[in-house]
């Protein structure tokens, strides 16, 4: 493929993919999707949110999952960063703890390709100075 | 923090959440002058004036899932340490400006790191448009997320293979002006 230097270059790019993305697009019903959300305040930024966010987004696009990877400020959990709040549609969120990228690994191919838990979750009632005041 | 790009992450992090919509991000940099300026902007509610006076202090936060709030002191601190300073100005109701000044060569500077990286995390972010410009004695770059959803008529850019191509556009860009901006030593594809 040839450079991408210009938005001419990135809509021709684009277009050239229209197939995959299409179908993408159609399953737009944001509960049909696996959600996963990065915690992206200081903390987690400086433990490695970033890079966890990226091997989330590209590795559920290779594995061909749905689903969608976005990004949430502190929950309190500062301690366990990286955090990762997965939900599968239909199920009660769950949080996962010091994510590296191995525990994300584990997370796709157990947690959200077959429902089966991983060691790391922390759990909701787990209370911070929010919830104690 | 590592690197300066994720300084700028963490500092348009707090613009997202304050509400704003739209924010501005520059980065300078500089042979010539040997220096990086790093602004962020943005339109949110301003920071209160109370809060202002003391936003280098890292026991004072507005938020409450926490007590401490460490992003504009450690942005502070890495910009001090590299022989520079941190300019925070804010007009409740109109917005806020965050400045960092680098010396360039300075020994303790940190290298500016994945500029692409930290605008991919940032493009996912729907409902906000930010305006990136980079500028370097060579030349600049410049890239406007509400000009990329027109121009490629999508509500959203958070899919993965588009952001790879607005990353290898941002890369390839970079590379032109800045070596340490494109960040060539980084092999992540």
């Amino acid at each position: 493929m040839t450079k991408v230097k210009t938005l001419a270059d990135l809509k021709k790019m684009r277009d050239q993919m229209q197939q995959g993305l299409s179908i993408r697009e159609k399953a737009d019903d944001p509960d049909s999707r696996v959600r996963v959300k990065v915690a992206m305040a200081t903390c987690g930024i400086a433990s490695g949110a970033k890079q966890i966010m990226e091997f989330f987004a590209e590795q559920l696009d290779r594995r061909n999952i749905d689903g969608i990877v976005v990004q949430t400020g502190c929950m309190g959990y500062c301690y366990a960063e990286p955090t990762v709040e997965v939900t599968i549609p239909g199920q009660d969120p769950v949080v996962f703890g010091y994510v590296d990228e191995k525990k994300a690994d584990e997370i796709i191919e157990k947690y959200i390709k077959t429902g089966e838990l991983v060691d790391g979750i922390i759990p909701v009632n787990y209370e911070t100075i929010d919830s104690k005041e | 923090m590592k690197e300066i790009a994720l300084n700028i992450l963490d500092i348009v992090e707090n613009s997202v959440s304050a509400g704003s919509r739209n924010i501005w991000i520059t980065i300078r940099e500089s042979e010539r002058e040997n220096e990086i300026v790093v602004s962020v902007g943005d339109d949110g509610p301003g920071i209160p004036a109370d809060i202002l006076q003391n936003v280098a202090d890292p026991f004072i936060t507005s938020r409450t899932t926490r007590k401490v709030g460490l992003g504009l002191p450690l942005l502070k601190y890495h910009a001090e340490a590299a022989g520079g300073y941190v300019e925070v100005e804010s007009h409740t109701g109109k917005g806020t400006f965050v400045k960092a000044v680098f010396v360039k060569n300075h020994l303790d500077r940190q290298p500016l790191g994945d500029i692409t990286g930290t605008l991919k995390v940032i493009c996912r972010i729907d409902n906000v448009d930010f305006f990136f410009s980079y500028t370097t004695d060579k030349g600049d770059f410049n890239l406007s997320s509400a000009e990329v959803r027109t121009y490629l008529g999508v509500q959203s850019l958070n899919n993965q293979a588009l952001l790879r191509g607005i990353g290898d556009m941002v890369r390839n860009n970079l590379e032109e002006i800045s070596a340490e901006g494109a960040d060539l030593s980084r092999n992540d594809g």
